[in-house]
Parts: C-alpha cells; structure tokens; sequence
C-alpha cells in the first residue's frame, strides 16, 4: 500500500504553495476583491525570487556566500514582485472600477507570461545545457529543517522535515483565522467585502482596506510560489512547472468557506490528491492509469464545488459583495 | 454663539442635470424634534446625506454650533456627533448587533466592554435588544434598534432618522417615539424624515418644509394644521377624501378555500383562511407587518411553494380553475397582475439597471410585434397568439408607448424614459411599478404597500387608477399600511392576525379602532364583536 511516512511529507510539502494561495485570497476576498489574478501573482513571486537568488548566487560566484542575505534577497523580492501586482490589481478595479474577473484572469496570463519570459532569459543567461536554472546554493538555505529533526524518525519526518517557509505558511494561515475573527481590523475588512457601503457610513476606508487586503493577500499568495521553487522544488525554475496550484488555490477558498483554518485541512488533503498518483501502485502494464489519477484534485475539486454550492447558511457565503466595484455616489 | 445645534446655510446640490437641493437653509436646535417634511423627491433625504458626509454640498455652508464645519466624509461627521439612520439600513447581514454597533470605531476590539456600553445606552433610552443575534435574522424593527443605538454609541448629538416608521408597526413605532423623546429630553437635537401627517403632530415639535428641493417654510408643530402642512407640501390643496363608488354588480373571482402556506423552514405563515374576492370590488386586507399578507398574495400569483388548499379562479361564465396547480407564468396570462411594492422598492419587480421602456417590457416580452389594426380584428387573439410563438423577436415599441404613458400620467419624475431607474428616487419607482401592473389591465390586481413610502399627491394617483380598475369590473386584493386609506378605499376588508382571519368586515362604516383591535389579537377582535 502507499508508504504514509514518505507520502505525508511530500503532500504536505505540495500543500504548503496552495496554502499561501488559498490563505491570501482569502484575505483578498474578505475585502470584495475577487482576484483571480492569484495563478499569476505567485508565478510572478516565484520568479521575483529566482531573479534575486540568481543576482546574488551570480554576484558571489566563488566568492562569499552568505545564508541570510540568501534568504533576505529572494524572500524581498518575492515580496515586491507580489506585491506590485496587487498594486495593479488594485489600482485597476479599485481606483478604476475595472471588472475584477476580466482583471484577475488579465493578470493571471499576464503573470505566467513575465514568469515564463524572465525564466527563459535567466536560462539562456546561465547558459545551461537544459532548460531550467539551478539555485542549489539558495535552495539549500530555504529547504534547510533542524539539524536534530533526522535523529527523531517518522515524527522528525512528518512534522519536522520542512524549511521554515512551510512553517510560515501555517502559521499565517492560523493568524489570519484569528485576525478575521477577533481583531477589529478584520471584523472592518469583512464588513468592508458584505456592505461596503455600510463600512463606508460607518467611517472605514473601504479603498484602503481594499488596497491593503488585496496587497497583502498577493504577498502572501506569492510567498506559495517562492516556496514551490525553492524548497519544493529544490531551487530549480523550469517554465510552466508551478502549473495550475494558483486556480487549486482559488478553488481551496471556496472549498474552506472563506475559513484559513479549515483552508490549512483542505490544503493538506489537496496537496496529497494532488501527487497521490505517484504513490499508487499502477504496474508498469496499465500507465494509463496514472493519467486517470492525475485526475483525482480536480474531480474532487468539481465535487466540492457542488456540494459548497449547496450549503444554504448564510454564514458560510461568500462575502456579499464580492466582485461588485464599490462606488459611493452609486445607489 | 448660534441658537442651532447645526445650522445649513443656501445649501445647493446637483446630480447632472437635476438639482436635488436649491439654496436650502435651516437648523435644528438641541433638546428639538425637528420633522422634515416634504413630497417625494423634495430632497429631504439628499439634504440630510449632506449632513451625515455621504454626500458634498456644491454649495454653501454648514455651521455646528455656530462653528464653519466641512463634513467630507461619514467619518468627519460621527466624529462631530452627527449620526444619521438611513431608510435602508447600513448594517451587514453576517454580523451580530455589537459587531454591527462598534463597526469602524478604533481600538483594541473587546467585546464584552463594548456589550456592557450599549446595554447601558439601551437602558438609557430604553431599547430592547439581542446583542448576539445576527443581523439577516432580525425583524426590521430590531434592525433599526440597532442602527439608532449603534448612532448613540457613537455618542451622536444631532440625530438623523430618514423615514423610520415607513418600515414599522404601530406599536412599534410607539415605542420609536418615546425613545425619541428621551433623546430630546436628554438634549440631543433629532431630526424625523417623514411624509406622514399625524406622526409630524405628535411627534416632532417642529416642522421644516421642502419643495422640489427648495425651503418652503416652517413652523411650530402646535401652531399648525395638517391642512396647512399638506399645503406648504403639495403647494396647492389636495383633497383628503378618497371617493369610493358601490361596487355595481359583484361576483365572486378569486374563491381561497382553507388555504395554508409555509416558508421554507416549515413555519406557517397562513394558517387555513378561507375567503372570496369579488369582481368590482377592492378587498382590503389589514394586518401589522409579518402577518402574512405578503405570502398570500404570493400564493395566489402562484410565487409560493409549499401551500395546501384551494384557490379557485372563477370565469365570467362561472366555471372554475385551480390556480395552485398553475405555474405563475399561467396564473399571469389568466390576467392576475401582483403589484408588490417590496421594503427596497427594487427587489421584486423592477430591473434597477434597466430603463423604464425596458422595464415595461418585463411584463411583455413574451409578445411579438402586434400589428394593431390586426389586434382589433375579431380573431386578434388567435393571431396575437400565433405571432408570439411565431415571432422571434419581440415587441419594444409598445412598452416605450407604455412607458412615456406611465410617466405623463403618474407624473414620474424623470430626465427621460431612457433612464435606468436605479437613478430615480423610491417613489417614481413605486409609480413606475404599479403603472406597469395596471396598464396590463388584469382580471385581478394583487397590490401590496402600492402608496409605501409615496407623497399625498402620488398616493391619491394612485388611490385613482385603483378604483378605475375596480369600476372596470377588476377584483382587487389591497394591502395597505396606513389603516385609515384601507377604511376609506375597501369594500370590504379582511383583517389578518398572525397567519389567521380575525374577520371580514364592510369597509363603509368600519370602527377603525375595533379593525386596529382585530389586527392584534382574533380574541380580541371577537371579544369586542
């Protein structure tokens, strides 16, 4: 049957990118903004990374690497790159009024295209003979676990095997449960994703929070990507490789009902359907079979769907005016 | 120093072409109910929305205690003590009142501190509420506790109510005012929107009049006759009389049999009633709000799902149909029109985004173009008929015909018919509504709240076109608010009481006290027959 001890950690390792995902759209739709520009986003923050590990890893080419600044300069500009697109984002449906899935879906070709041109350009750059780029010594500082965690067998392999990007995520995820809930920014920023108008009479700055939310939702999603590349994926870009984990991302929000901490379960078993064709025994006869289990998150992501879709309190809705353009002077 | 509380001075406002306020000044002073008193889109409300920052005056000056101030924005005005009740509540639905309540206020989010403030507020003035429950499971009245506590938690000096009864029962609307007076006594300044007469007399102890958005004058409340307001209102005297004619010739159209509906969760809304609306009559059907005369209207357009019973539809020629085998689609082509004027005015009915031409096509486009010499032929039926399911396309020139004649008619203010009516204020989207309804000439006319929220003026249109309908020899179903028009308009009026009829009584010579007595309890109402 399948090996649990070396299947928990790869799927929690896979689940760890639609995390970030999910816990920052959610952030995002908790403010009214529908960004389906996430896929995008955390391409753009994977390749923000590389482009900074790969400077830096250039820059010190036989000379003194230093760890922190290692993880300080990709995780910056992950960062950044993240966070300008949720500038964008912003500047076009907030400020603008744009349509926000005509937007997302913009942005999501747009950053996946900025990913895939930058990725090739650093490939051609590094001159290697296939088409990926190794950022070996970087990877090694974000997917370095606890020097003791191999002594403590399967419990050091199951929840000690990780680089700290993967801990974060977690810990994100609990604590923006915790700020939605108890603190009076979120109890704002979910007034301000169902009756921005009443947040607006009540005195909040609904394109602030917006702004902020959506800012802050599009540097965490892109944190996913950064991870993917780095510690998942041991520091190797190939383009198209972070593949479809932003729309699982999106899919994940409405699956956890707007929940980050429902979303760290819903992640976790996503992460395992998502790799769970690796670890079933197919026999080399029926390949095919493979195929069909690649399947499997997707199936079980149109299953939720209709099932979520079902649900009639009116607690677990999406925010009310998710999508909508806020405008003030509008009746 | 100035007498006012808060002070306007030639405030003007304009929306495109059309000036919502011209050169209005007025104040209110501390420890005053002032009642604003206006028509339709007199521009009370775009006034008092300058107030509360949620909109800029173009021009003119607003004082608060005789200080200049610049309210830019809701925020600026809470923070000068300003707090205003909107006629649609600005709450969110998947919050409790104290998340409602503290919503937007600084700090450190506590609760349990925040309860125990308002339950001081609440004993204060005394209201009752539920801190815990959410909002999208309140009654409208609990709704608006917590929109006037969540003003007074704020610490609001100048209080701004937009129409608070409009959505309230009597009672309930009792207990409004006393709070009202407590406020006054405790000097604060409160400011009523409202187009009702008598609650201006006894409630308020001033009264403000607009015009088309313009200052007309006003007065002491004690000094002033409902006559004299409904002047200064109107700007010319308006009848107060409703004529009702003797229905000539009724029979029996609508006959409901034991009839019962339930909501979704399975609560009885109407609990085995049995009545006859009869052709060339008006039905009026009282009762406070929740009743259930909105699910019986339903129930006979056919809007209803879970109904046991019968309601027969009875033809000229006395046969009878079974109405609730019938899809709604059907029900309508029978020629039963429902005209419900929802609290939102939008919600069922009308397509905001859409224009009034549009709008009348709703009703009509299933219709392919008709030509009309043809519609006056004797098979016009048939040959309507035919081209509906023959036409692909349907007929627009009609409806914009319709439209411009709803807007002449009902006098709707509007820049064109071409207007979304998202952009026309509450009551020319009500005419809009019921215009609509009633130009479809229906066998039977199902109205609910038809005048809510609309001006004498407006009303008594349309008070009108509702017994030209039932001298047409249309069955009529009237739910109405104010009890004292549903005595003067009925034939005959059935009162409802929590789901059940408490009895059906001849309108001419009804007591309204022993209807009001019904409404409240079928014993009581038995008790005093």
């Amino acid at each position: 049957m399948i090996d649990l001890i070396a299947f928990i950690p790869r799927a929690i390792g896979q689940s760890v990118p639609l995390l970030y995902g999910c816990t920052g759209e959610i952030i995002t739709e908790k403010s009214g903004n529908l960004n389906l520009g996430i896929p995008g986003v955390m391409y753009v923050g994977a390749i923000s990374g590389v482009i900074g590990a790969f400077a830096y890893e250039q820059a010190t080419k036989g000379g003194n690497f230093i760890p922190a600044l290692g993880i300080a300069i990709p995780l910056l500009c992950s960062l950044v790159g993240s966070l300008l697109m949720g500038l964008l984002y912003c500047f076009l449906t907030v400020t603008l009024r744009a349509n926000q899935n005509v937007t997302g879906l913009a942005m999501t070709t747009f950053g996946v295209g900025f990913g895939n041109f930058f990725g090739g350009s650093l490939i051609k750059l590094s001159g290697s003979d296939v088409p990926t780029i190794s950022l070996s010594k970087t990877s090694n500082c974000f997917s370095a676990s606890l020097p003791f965690a191999d002594n403590l067998g399967w419990f050091g392999k199951i929840f000690l095997s990780y680089g700290f990007l993967a801990y974060i995520a977690f810990i994100l995820a609990i604590y923006a449960g915790f700020a939605l809930k108890k603190t009076r920014i979120g109890l704002h920023l979910r007034a301000v994703g169902e009756n921005p108008g009443t947040a607006d009479a009540a005195g909040i700055d609904v394109s602030r929070y917006k702004y902020f939310a959506t800012c802050i939702g599009c540097m965490v999603a892109g944190l996913g990507g950064l991870y993917y590349v780095m510690d998942y994926a041991s520091g190797i870009w190939s383009n198209d490789a972070f593949g479809d984990r932003g729309w699982l991302a999106i899919a994940l929000v409405i699956f956890c009902i707007w929940k980050p901490g429902i979303g760290i379960l819903a992640s976790i078993l996503f992460g395992g359907l998502y790799i769970i064709y690796l670890y079933i025994p197919a026999g080399i006869d029926h390949m095919e079979l493979k195929e069909l289990y690649k399947m499997i998150p997707y199936v079980v992501t149109m299953i939720v769907l209709v099932i979520t879709s079902m649900r009639n309190k009116r607690d677990n809705q999406p925010p009310a005016s998710l999508g909508i353009p806020y405008f003030r002077e509008e009746r | 120093m100035s007498e006012y509380a808060i002070e306007l001075k030639n405030i003007t406002k304009r929306f495109g072409t059309i000036v919502a306020n011209d050169n209005v000044s007025m104040g209110v002073r501390k420890g005053e109910i002032l009642a604003l008193l206006g028509e339709n889109g007199s521009g009370k409300t775009t006034l008092m929305n300058m107030i509360s920052g949620i909109y800029y005056p173009d021009e003119g000056h607003i004082f608060l205690d005789g200080q200049e101030v610049k309210i830019a924005s809701p925020k600026d005005a809470l923070a000068l003590g300003i707090g205003m009740v909107h006629q649609h509540f600005k709450l969110v639905d998947v919050l409790t009142a104290t998340e409602n309540i503290i919503l937007g206020l600084p700090g450190k989010l506590n609760i349990c501190e925040a309860e125990e403030k308002i339950r001081t507020i609440c004993d204060k003035f005394g209201f009752i509420i539920d801190l815990k429950k959410k909002v999208y499971e309140m009654t409208v009245s609990e709704k608006q506790t917590v929109e006037i506590v969540k003003v007074l938690y704020r610490g609001a000096n100048i209080l701004i109510l937009d129409e608070p009864t409009a959505v309230l029962t009597p009672q309930e609307a009792e207990r409004l005012f006393l709070v009202m007076w407590r406020m006054r006594n405790d000097g604060k300044a409160v400011i009523i929107i409202t187009h009702k007469m008598h609650e201006v007399k006894e409630v308020s102890d001033r009264v403000v009049v607009l015009r088309k958005g313009r200052y007309v004058g006003e007065m002491d409340t004690g000094d002033c006759d409902v006559q004299r307001m409904t002047d200064m209102m109107v700007g010319r005297s308006v009848s107060l009389n409703i004529t009702r004619k003797t229905p000539v010739d009724p029979k029996p159209r609508i006959e409901v049999e034991h009839l019962t509906i339930r909501d979704d969760e399975g609560v009885v809304k109407i609990d085995d009633i049995s009545f006859t609306a009869n052709s060339g009559e008006i039905l009026g059907i009282a009762g406070v709000s929740g009743c259930g005369q909105k699910e019986l209207l339903e129930a006979i357009a056919g809007l209803q799902k879970h109904v046991d019973g019968e309601v027969r539809y009875i033809e000229d020629d006395g046969s009878k149909t079974d109405l609730l085998k019938m899809s709604a689609q059907k029900i309508s082509e029978k020629g039963i029109a429902l005209s419900f004027v929802p609290e939102d005015r939008l919600g069922m009915g009308l397509v905001a985004n859409m224009n009034i031409a549009e709008n009348m096509m709703i009703r009509s486009f299933r219709n392919g173009p008709i030509v009309e010499e043809a519609v006056e032929r004797n098979k016009a039926e048939a040959l309507r008929k035919l081209r509906r399911d023959l036409n692909p396309f349907t007929d627009r020139k009609s409806p914009r015909k319709l439209a411009e004649t709803v807007v002449k008619d009902l006098n709707v203010v509007t820049p064109s018919i071409t207007t979304p009516v998202k952009n026309l204020s509450g009551g020319n989207v009500q005419k809009i509504l019921v215009g609509r309804e009633i130009a479809s000439k229906p066998k039977v006319l199902l109205t609910a709240y038809a005048v809510r929220g609309l001006d004498i003026n407006s009303s008594y249109q349309i008070y009108e076109l509702i017994n030209k309908q039932k001298e047409e020899g249309t069955a009529v179903v009237y739910v109405g608010e104010d009890l004292d028009v549903l005595l003067e308009l009925s034939d005959r009026i059935l009162v409802l009481c929590g789901g059940k009829v408490s009895g059906i009584i001849d309108g001419p010579g009804a007591d309204k006290n022993q209807v009001g007595l019904m409404m409240m309890s079928v014993e009581g109402g038995k008790d005093e027959n």
